[in-house]
């Protein structure tokens, strides 16, 4: 009973365990500031590794625009909360930003599934490379606000006339300003574990048997009767889905959010698959593990500025072993399988 | 009426007539066989009749139904099923997982019940898992069922692919060089079992074949094709003593 327990919530437990540390950390004054600053970015980068390992490594398509979705939610759910912002009380706006966000970036991924995903072969990397990378520049350089004369919409600074008690939403490169800080490290991990709990259990249902089937062999699922585009177009959609859901966090972590080419480029997202090929494909709980000590680490080393990037190619390398390595693979499985008959022996001893 | 009726099938690739005029009829209940030496056409007629390749011409009807260029999954619904000469597990899942697969339509809850462990989620589940280890017991495979598939040996494989078929509740069962690479002793076995299920799942089951102990074995009616065109048609007994068959077997 207590082993099915810890089989199943096992990881679940220690992400709380982790928050009620970090937390009471926090209370007692012995976080730096920089330190806490940290935590809700590792939290939506965790989200957003498990929302790509779902498409890269459940479904088994490879994706290198990520960060797109990420970007779609930041927006829309941004874009929300300026608009609520004196209408609606705190926390069911937020909780309506994140409806807004997640539905519009799962609405990305379904318009750009419909086209790629029934072909076969690898045309999702290239899209969703080029769709990361539009996306962006699109935003940068959009002018968008309401006044009463309606929705005004704009490529250029000097054709976007606001009356005086407009509001602007996007202002250009300048981006969005003005959103509330609703994310907290708590709301964070809230939406972390939901997203686990979401994934874990969509993988252990008969669509994730389906999702997992195609992966590992197209021509065996369709003839053992799957509908392949449509268990694909499922998958992806909730990857994308997610990755807005790491969006509206990272845009209610920031009042303004300007440069938003350093964070939804092509290497934010090349980073997200970073960690999940160095978290394990296709191990969810990895993604976490891998995000949250691969983003901490080069922030935490700021001080050690010439070894910072050596020491992280060096844990990179470290990960890349534990994981991959045939070698450390089977010392890892004697190793579980010695503790389990200890624990079975000291168990029944008990 | 037949179960499987096949009427004047031809595919080609690039000017190679893979199949040419094809035709044959299935009675309901039948074990039928296809044989023929390599590269003649068998997996390709395989490949047609579960809708892999579209036929240049032709007319598939499986139980009076017009089956021709459905697409695979249709055509599985509509009731054929089938195993791969080059076995396709789905590796990555474990062996009970691969039949529950096959389970998929038959237990049709949906994504959300999935996701929130609605009721019908588990009493469905629970029903999958009871017909898989069902299937798994047929085929001897209960001992291995938390295994990954990529990790049984390898007639445990053939088996594993046929007990995934037959959770799909086939009316039209297709085996692909069952016995290919297993030893006597494991054919016969296998023998027994495709009679079994014929009789337990109430099957019809077209086979191909090399081995010549399995075919005049269990099939009671046999199709020889070479070069993409039938040389042969009819009871296994007068098919196996036809000249023009047994010169294509043992070359001029
Ligand atoms: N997709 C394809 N593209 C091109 N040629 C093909 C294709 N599929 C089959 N062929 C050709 O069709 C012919 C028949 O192949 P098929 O696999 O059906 O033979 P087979 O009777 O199953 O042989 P074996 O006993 O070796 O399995 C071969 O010449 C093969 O090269
Ligand atoms: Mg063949």
């Amino acid at each position: 009973m207590l082993k099915t327990i810890g089989k199943k919530y096992g990881f679940y437990i220690v992400i709380v365990l982790f928050w009620l540390l970090m937390t009471l950390l926090g209370n007692a004054g012995m976080l730096t500031s920089h330190f806490s600053s940290l935590l809700v970015p590792m939290t939506y980068y965790a989200i957003a590794a498990v929302a790509l390992n779902l498409c890269v490594g459940i479904l088994g398509e490879l994706s290198i625009g990520h960060a797109g979705f990420m970007c779609i939610g930041a927006f829309s759910g941004a874009i929300f909360s300026l608009l609520t912002k004196e209408v609606l009380p705190g926390g069911l706006r937020f909780f309506l930003a994140f409806v807004v966000g997640i539905a519009f970036a799962a609405l990305f991924g379904f318009l750009i599934g419909i086209p790629v995903l029934r072909l076969k072969g690898d045309y999702l990397a290239i899209v969703t490379l080029a769709f990361g990378e539009i996306i962006k520049n699109v935003l940068q350089a959009v002018y968008l606000g309401v006044d009463a004369q309606g929705v005004h919409l704009s490529l250029d600074m000097t054709t976007f006339r606001m009356e005086p008690d407009g509001l602007t939403l996007i202002k250009g490169a300048q981006g969005v300003s003005g959103t509330p800080r609703n994310s907290s490290f708590t709301v964070g991990i809230i939406v972390l574990l939901l997203t686990l709990f979401l994934v874990h259990h969509l993988m252990d249902s008969r669509d994730g048997r389906a999702i997992m089937a195609i992966r590992d062999n197209r021509i065996a699922a369709e003839a053992t009767g799957i509908h392949v585009t449509r268990y694909k177009m499922l998958a992806f959609t909730i990857s994308a889905a997610i990755a807005g859901a790491a969006g509206v966090l990272f845009s209610h972590n920031v009042t303004t959010m300007t440069n938003i080419s350093n964070y939804f480029n092509y290497n934010a997202s090349i980073m997200l698959l970073v960690y999940v090929v160095l978290g394990g494909i296709g191990n969810i709980n990895g993604s976490v593990i891998a995000a949250m000590i691969l983003y901490l680490l080069p922030e935490l080393m700021r001080g050690l500025n010439r070894y910072r990037m050596l020491i992280y190619a060096i844990v990179l390398i470290l990960m890349m072993l534990v994981n991959w390595a045939p070698g450390v693979q089977e010392r890892r499985r004697r190793l579980k399988a010695f503790l389990k008959t200890r624990l079975t022996r000291a168990g029944k001893e008990a | 009426m037949a179960m499987l009726s096949v009427d004047h099938l031809s595919i080609s690739f690039g000017g190679l007539a893979a199949v040419y005029n094809f035709s044959m009829e299935i009675e309901k209940g039948a074990l039928y066989g296809l044989i023929g030496p390599n590269g003649a056409g068998k997996t390709t007629v395989f490949n047609l009749l579960t809708g892999v390749y579209q036929p240049k011409e032709g007319i598939i009807r499986l139980d009076g139904q017009d089956i021709t260029g459905l697409p695979p999954a249709r055509i599985s619904h509509a009731g054929i099923a089938r195993t791969f000469q080059n076995i396709r597990l789905f590796q990555g899942l474990s062996v009970i997982d691969n039949v529950k697969v096959g389970l998929h339509e038959s237990f049709p809850y949906g994504t959300l019940a999935g996701v929130l462990r609605l009721p019908s989620y588990r009493k469905q589940e629970k029903a999958i898992d009871d017909r898989a280890t069902e299937l798994l017991k047929i085929f001897d495979l209960d001992g291995q069922r938390d295994l990954l598939a990529a990790n049984l040996p390898y007639g445990a494989q053939r088996k594993l692919e046929i007990a995934r078929a037959i959770a799909t509740k086939p009316k039209l069962l297709l085996l692909d060089e069952p016995a290919a690479g297993m030893n006597p002793g494991e054919t016969t076995e296998l023998m027994n079992t495709i009679r079994l299920i014929r009789e337990e799942f109430d099957l019809t089951i077209l086979l191909i074949e090399h081995d010549m102990q399995l075919v005049s074995g269990i099939c009671e009616e046999l199709t020889v094709l070479n070069f993409g065109r039938m040389l042969a048609q009819g009871r296994t007994k007068d098919v196996l003593k036809d000249p023009e068959v047994i010169r294509a077997y043992l070359g001029e």
